[in-house]
């Protein structure tokens, strides 16, 4: 066989390696030095167990740290529940495939806007009080009740779940997107088992792993959170997560070392929450296995789908309600309490703000075409080398490109902070975008490499034995047929970029400022309508590439009809 | 009526002051000719906290006049606390960055100042003192324009504004507001859930402990020396105590707190607060003209006086526009953008520069101002209580994070 | 005898397939141009894989060995695109983004320079099928049969020297069948291609017109005892 069939490992799988591991390890260890005391740049040279001696003793360190596993974990585990019990009442039905199209947008609300959005719906002075008041509650003052940043982190949990849920979801149908699985269905129904049984006993274990690696990294993102957490999530103290951030930008540069050592102490508490929730795994797995065999076919299970049906609901509606707040917010000059509607707009206003925000908006999007573009083009190429090698993109690629996904940002964005300042990189455009691919990247090849593997191989084969040579084959008949879930992917590509935040903020030095950024910064202020409208330019963006990523093959295979059924 | 007499004066005034500041600029002073022919083309990243939409707009203002009279473009770049700004600053110097530094100018004050002034990450001293506008400054009755926390500046940082201490309420729903801390106290009591203050170390949460520490300590000289460890605890006694007992009858009873001055304003707006607090004096004028307080809102002080102080621009030592931040730094003091400023329509933040003493034409700008309903004259603000040394700023945080932040 | 490498037509010189060490296929005999040899196998006999080893798609986890030539060519470490060996599957696989005549564009050689005379040469052979006026047609728009006929023309378009046909008649119906059967054989027979055929159809193998029939199973007495 040719050469590059020998070779081990090709050069796209090579670059992502480099690309993925090469910043989460040097940050990585970037991190972990410090926390033992030995940062030569600020005069810390010998190794101690001082940072982390200092650490244990912050006040209230034990609770953030629980909060940060518990507030995590409920989250991923609710969402989870959620989707579940939804996908498997409903999965199928025409309720189900109307709701599927409301989940999909809801993927691209950055997580900052969603909060800054939920914070508008369910704050005492929030709508859903308000529209209750006065006429129903008496209150002409907000209630003096402890719904936001509340110490446990209900809020906060509250809001993860609203984001975590569509994307959950989302990782979910296409999981449940194999030929064989209507078939699952009609065969449990005709051995008289309900919906619900048919899905947890005879479905579920064909997708869930598929959904196996997106659980673990949202499980990961959850108990790591920063900006959800510093606009819904307790203060007294706060999760790990935000103070670390805290102490890594306190002027007294000693911090940092205690603010590494707490980053390990981060990493633990989700790697704890991991195996917490695959312990959790196992026990069900043991549980469920025990009754799959018993023969009990639930057959009547209307209160369980309604259930589903009912929390799914709440989940879009509390989503969509955030999103027509974070217009009104966006729009009003005054809006006193109880009132349920803005007393005046004020539009002009509205212009001039989004006027002063379009430079974060441009910085945003050449980010996000930047990151998105370069994900895109190398998981393309990956995919299409790995095929021209014979290989599938297997689940060993799979794994090691969801790593970065599977760690606290936090855990190695210090380290590389601390690099990129070495190396003179920090604040520059380039050093941010290297930041985003580590995040973007693993999304992209996730995106595409099942839609990729599922394009029937013998229009390749037969496109061959016509003589089209390797790159024609590639420009000519995979690229237009795949030309749907390339920009979907583009699509959530940019997407994930536009609502990285930490990473933005701790390699972009204020010099590279986004919406994101810039809507976290004002969520903490005062003026409603500043952060409502800067929560409202992050969807922009994301929003732009889905609906690029809907039309653009509409309008150029109009034509074809076999073009026009979903390809994965 | 008057409004309109401003707004053209204003505009009259921004016509003609660019001529003016030419003609009274001293004619042989060419080091700043020098500085100006240095400044034209630079880009400056100016550092400022960003979570107020009305000083955005003013520093986005100021930033288009520099670039259209003297080619200095300015970005502002939206900080949520100064103190990332420090720490970035300081992580440069670690790695030896001497030049080109991400921070080209720096608006700050107090600990922040006396933090990058200990640790040489300032520009050298003197520059702000020869600006050309510096002599407008009002040295005399604004001693804390050259001390900043009891820290001298030593001209390593050009003032901007004055900040005081100043409560609001909203007139429709409290008649009369407390007059002093005890009077907050028994006000709580009566209310309870209607008080809260930005959680420190929130700068603005910090300042209503040095607040009440100042009102409540005993020996006040012990406040201008550095903290001594030792006499710590009993001297902050009283201000715990305090916060103890006022602490249960707070907003979600101390359990969460406004995350700063912006955040409790809001609160106020909605009526969730009675009471407010800033350190700006129009703030609250300015805020009815933005329509984000009601317009029955008015402003108070506890008698005995409130702390005061001023905010800053400071240049890095690493900076490598210097010649242009300070050509902004001196516009900022211009009687033209300080009038502005002072304006509630705009930011509403008191002058560092003595009116008194300017030209004609120039104070006419303040003259013409209309300060809005809810700000207190001159002689209603009552006496400037000085800052603690900074020292006590980071002791009294970490008590009160140990005793209230995390449990 | 001659050599392999001396023989015209496609010689497959004691080829022998093995995945993860088991034996699967092993099969040595030559196909004369213009001659048609017929692969019967149940399904899993491997004569997908096969097919893939003499196109050149053979999947990294499949051991092979022995050598394919054609017309006197070692085919065997040749890329798919450089040997000339037009495929046929069980569907037509007209590429679902172009139309009818961009499909049969696709497969005129490069050296066809002119866009015109393209366009030229494949709209004559859409006349040639009796599908004039089909060009501008979105493939899915087509009949089954028609669509086979398509992709025999874009086959033959490609000029290639060799035909191997993977159950290429499977989802026809069974009156179109035997038209498109003839056409196909009568083509390769026309242009001297030798053609390899797999099926699992008896019909289809008695209508070759005397071609020879490998049975997987008994070819050479080598099938291969399983483990």
């Amino acid at each position: 066989m040719t050469i590059r069939q020998k070779r081990i490992v090709d050069v796209p799988t090579l670059l992502v390696i480099a690309l993925l591991g090469g910043p989460v390890l040097a940050g990585l260890a970037g991190t972990a030095l410090p926390a033992f005391g030995y940062l030569p740049v600020l005069g810390h040279e010998t190794v101690s167990l001082e940072p982390m001696r200092r650490l244990f003793e912050t006040p209230g360190l034990a609770k953030s740290a629980a909060l940060s596993f518990s507030t995590g974990l409920a989250a991923s585990l609710a969402s989870l529940a959620i989707v579940l019990v939804f996908t498997a009442g409903w999965s199928g039905t025409r309720t189900f495939r109307r709701l599927a199209r409301f989940l999909s947008p809801l993927l691209s609300v950055p997580h900052a806007a969603a909060a800054i959005g939920l914070a508008f719906l369910i704050a005492p002075s929030g709508f859903l009080v308000r529209l209750a008041s006065p006429w129903a509650t008496g209150w002409t003052r907000p209630p003096d009740v402890l719904i936001l940043n509340d110490p446990f982190g209900v809020a906060m949990t509250l809001g993860l779940v609203a984001k975590e849920v569509p994307f959950l979801f989302l990782m979910t149908l296409a999981a449940l997107n194999r030929p064989h699985i209507h078939d699952t269905y009609r065969a449990g129904a005709s051995l008289g088992y309900g919906r619900l049984a048919t899905f947890f006993k005879l479905i579920l274990p064909q997708i869930y792993p598929l959904i196996r690696l997106p659980m673990l990294a949202v499980i990961a993102y959850a108990t790591s959170v920063v900006d959800v957490a510093e606009i819904l999530g307790p203060a007294t103290p706060s999760p790990l997560a935000p103070r670390l951030v805290g102490w890594m930008n306190d002027p007294d540069l000693s911090l940092r070392l205690m603010a590494s050592a707490g980053a390990l102490l981060q990493l633990a508490v989700t790697t704890a929450a991991l195996l917490a929730y695959l312990g959790l795994e196992r026990l069900t797995v043991r549980l469920l296995r025990s009754r799959l065999f018993s023969g009990h076919r639930h057959a009547h299970d209307t209160s369980g789908r309604l259930a589903g049906l009912f929390l799914m609901l709440a989940v879009i509606l509390a989503m969509g309600l955030s999103l027509v707040l974070l217009g009104l917010w966006s729009l009003a000059r005054s809006w006193w309490f109880p009132a349920a509607l803005p007393q005046h707009l004020d539009v002009m206003r509205f212009a001039d703000m989004a006027v002063m925000g379009a430079p974060a908006l441009w910085a945003t999007l050449a980010l996000a075409v930047s990151a998105a573009g370069v994900a895109t083009a190398v998981t393309l190429w990956l995919l299409e080398a790995r095929d021209a090698a014979g290989r599938t993109t297997g689940a060993r690629l799979k794994a090691l490109v969801f790593l970065p996904l599977l760690l606290p940002q936090i855990g190695f964005l210090f380290g590389l902070q601390m690099l990129f300042l070495h190396a003179g990189l920090t604040g520059t455009f380039a050093a941010v975008l290297l930041a985003h691919l580590v995040f973007v990247l693993p999304y992209a090849v996730l995106a595409l490499s099942d839609p990729w593997a599922r394009l029937d191989p013998r229009y390749g084969k037969a496109a061959a034995s016509l003589g089209a040579s390797r790159a024609r084959i590639f420009w000519r008949i995979r690229l237009p047929l795949l030309l749907r879930p390339v920009l979907v992917t583009f699509a959530v590509a940019a997407a994930v970029s536009v609502g990285q935040y930490l990473p933005t903020l701790m390699i972009g030095a204020g010099r590279i400022v986004t919406v994101t950024t810039e809507s976290v910064a004002l969520a903490s202020g005062g003026s409603r309508q500043a952060a409502a409208l800067y929560a409202l330019l992050q969807l922009l963006i994301p929003l732009g590439g889905f609906v690029l990523a809907a039309l653009v093959p509409a309008l150029v295979h109009r034509n074809r009809a076999a073009m026009r059924l979903e390809r994965g | 009526m008057t409004r309109l007499l401003a707004v053209t004066l204003g505009l009259l005034a921004t016509l003609l002051l660019p001529v003016a500041a030419q003609e009274t600029a001293p004619a042989g002073d060419s080091k700043w000719q020098d500085v100006l022919r240095e400044a034209r083309g630079q880009t400056v990243y100016f550092h400022a906290w960003g979570g107020e939409p009305r000083i955005n707009a003013y520093i986005g203002w100021a930033a288009r006049e520099v670039v259209r009279d003297f080619g200095v473009r300015v970005i502002h770049v939206k900080v949520s606390d100064t103190a990332t700004v420090v720490s970035q600053v300081l992580a440069e110097k670690s790695v030896a960055k001497s030049s080109g530094g991400a921070v080209d100018l720096v608006w700050i004050n107090g600990e922040n100042f006396a933090a990058m002034k200990s640790q040489g990450l300032l520009a050298g001293p003197g520059w702000a003192e020869t600006l050309p506008n510096w002599r407008h400054v009002d040295i005399e009755n604004k001693p804390t324009v050259k001390v900043d926390f009891t820290v001298p500046t030593d001209g390593q940082e050009s003032p901007w504004g004055m900040a005081k201490l100043v409560f609001m309420y909203d007139s429709a729903r409290l008649d009369t507001p407390p007059a002093s801390l005890e009077a907050l106290l028994a006000h709580a009591r009566d209310n309870p859930g209607r008080f809260s203050y930005p959680q420190p170390p929130n700068f603005y949460g910090t300042t209503f402990l040095k607040q009440i520490l100042v009102d409540t300590v005993e020996d006040r000289d012990a406040l201008s020396r550095p903290v001594d460890t030792a006499r710590f605890a009993d001297l902050s006694a009283p201000v715990f105590a305090y916060l103890d007992e006022l602490h249960d009858l707070m907003w979600r009873q101390g359990n969460a707190f406004p995350k700063n001055a912006a955040h409790m304003r809001q609160l106020l707006a909605d009526g969730a607060l009675d009471i407010a607090f800033s350190f700006n004096p129009g703030d609250a004028s300015g805020a009815i003209a933005n329509g984000e307080l009601p317009p029955s809102v008015r402003s108070f002080v506890l008698d005995g006086g409130t702390i005061g102080n001023t905010h800053f621009v400071a240049i890095p030592f690493n900076s490598s526009n210097t010649a242009g931040a300070r050509v902004f730094a001196n516009y900022l003091l211009s009687p033209e953008a300080q009038s502005r400023k002072q304006d509630p329509e705009f930011w509403g933040d008191p002058t560092v520069l003595n009116v008194a003493a300017l030209p004609g034409r120039e104070k006419a700008l303040f003259e013409a101002l209309d300060l809005g309903p809810a700000t207190l004259t001159p002689e209603d603000l009552g006496p400037v209580l000085p800052e603690p040394h900074p020292s006590w700023v980071s002791a009294l945080e970490k008590s009160w994070i140990a005793r209230y932040g995390a449990n | 005898m001659n050599t392999p490498a001396d023989a015209s037509g496609l010689v497959l010189d004691k080829v022998r397939l093995h995945l993860n060490g088991a034996p699967l296929v092993e099969i040595d005999c030559r196909i004369a141009p213009g001659d048609i040899l017929t692969i019967m196998g149940e399904s899993g006999s491997g004569k997908s894989s096969l097919l893939d080893f003499i196109a050149g798609f053979l999947r990294r986890d499949f051991q092979a060995a022995g050598r394919v030539f054609l017309n006197g060519r070692d085919l065997t470490d040749r890329p798919a695109q450089d040997r000339h060996i037009g495929l046929m599957f069980q569907s037509p696989l007209l590429f679902p983004h172009m139309s009818v005549l961009q499909n049969l564009m696709f497969a005129i050689p490069a050296d066809v320079r002119k866009r015109s005379a393209r366009r030229d040469l494949a709209e004559q052979t859409l006349e040639d099928v009796g599908l004039a006026g089909f060009g501008s047609r979105d493939p899915a728009t087509l009949s089954g049969g028609q669509q086979t006929r398509v992709a025999l023309m874009r086959n033959l378009l490609s000029e290639p020297k060799a035909l191997l046909l993977d159950e290429p008649f499977s989802s026809l119906d069974k009156a179109r069948r035997a038209d498109i059967r003839a056409l196909v054989f009568d083509a390769a027979r026309r242009k001297g291609l030798p053609v390899l055929l797999v099926t699992h159809d008896e019909e289809d193998a008695e209508t070759t017109g005397g071609g020879m029939v490998h049975r997987l199973e008994t070819c050479r007495g080598s099938a291969p005892s399983r483990p």
